[in-house]
């Protein structure tokens, strides 16, 4: 769901740009004092694995794709705000080296994948998966919340268009609820399938101090 | 640490490499929404600049598949060391602080 340029008037990408811009400059503040020896290579590695995850189109429903977008990943394995820089990385990259997501969207894109994606879908996923104990919660909770991060990014996408007066939230917010409802369901599956690697390879890396 | 590192970065390497010319090509959520309720046309805007690997295929690379590829190597590769530079970065500030306030 990255947006291009021409998607959104002036006021929404400056507003948006502003909006992101912040959160990441708080981000980067607060992560410079929690950030450990441990979490520099995981930040690379992790970014990198976001990236190439998302190059995977995979079919959906009436001759669409969609792809991992990886915020509550990134999340639960380092934090929050972790989870917001990798995205910003990941998304700013993808705009300056491949033209995907326009200059101008870079700040919505931001907000839509990083701020709603990784950041808001941590607290659902900390919320869902205290509801169930053990990894049976974590699983349930990141599942539920990776689901969540690419409907609710969605949303906010199609919220975007109809504030830039692009198209009427009417037509825009069930078309991009529908179908992200079932990339959702590719993220959840993914999310949970990493995650349970990495409980059996290495469990102590889901130990790692979050950010 | 050393041999996390290595093993995440060649699972993202073999899947820019190897997984990604196998990708879905159909339009994905958002290009197909705005393809459906006619505002593609939008986003046909001149570009403010362009970019090296427009579109995930390597310029002057014939075969198509491996332009893809090799694009997937290089953005793998430009992320990893972005976000770990980044990372480094942090660390070396949070350093710097603490020993001003020590």
């Amino acid at each position: 769901m990255h947006i291009p340029d021409g998607f959104l008037d002036t006021k929404t990408w400056v507003t948006l740009g502003v909006v992101s811009a912040g959160t990441v400059g708080l981000a980067l503040r607060k992560a410079s004092k929690k950030i450990g020896e441990k979490q520099i290579p995981l930040m690379g590695v992790l970014a990198a694995f976001i990236f190439a995850a998302q190059m995977l189109n995979f079919p959906v429903a009436g001759g669409t794709s969609g792809h991992f977008m990886g915020g509550v990943l990134a999340a639960i394995l380092l934090g929050p705000l972790a989870g917001v820089l990798i995205m910003a990385i990941v998304l700013i990259i993808q705009c300056l080296v491949f033209q995907d997501g326009g200059l101008t969207a870079l700040g919505a894109n931001i907000f839509n994948m990083g701020i709603i994606g990784a950041l808001v879908g941590y607290y659902f996923y900390l919320g869902l998966s205290r509801m169930v104990a053990g990894t049976r919660g974590m699983f349930i909770g990141a599942f539920i919340a990776s689901w969540l991060s690419i409907v609710l990014a969605a949303g906010a996408c199609a919220a975007e268009l109809a504030v830039s007066g692009t198209v009427p939230l009417k037509v825009a917010l069930p078309a991009m609820a529908g179908v992200h409802g079932l990339i959702g369901i590719g993220e959840g599956l993914i999310t949970v399938a990493v995650l349970s690697l990495i409980l059996k390879a290495r469990p102590d890396l889901l130990e790692t101090e979050k950010i | 640490m050393r041999r996390i590192i290595l093993i995440g970065l060649l699972i993202a390497v073999a899947i820019a490499l190897f997984l990604s010319p196998f990708a879905s090509q159909s339009p994905d959520g958002l290009e197909k929404v705005a393809d459906d309720k006619g505002f593609l046309h939008k986003g046909e805007v001149k570009e403010v600049f362009s970019a090296p690997i427009p579109d995930y295929t390597l310029p002057g690379v014939k075969h198509e598949g491996i332009a893809t590829s090799l694009a997937g190597l290089i953005g793998t590769l430009v992320v990893f060391a972005a976000a770990y530079g980044l990372g480094y970065l942090l660390k070396k500030r949070s350093e710097r602080d603490s020993r001003a306030e020590g």
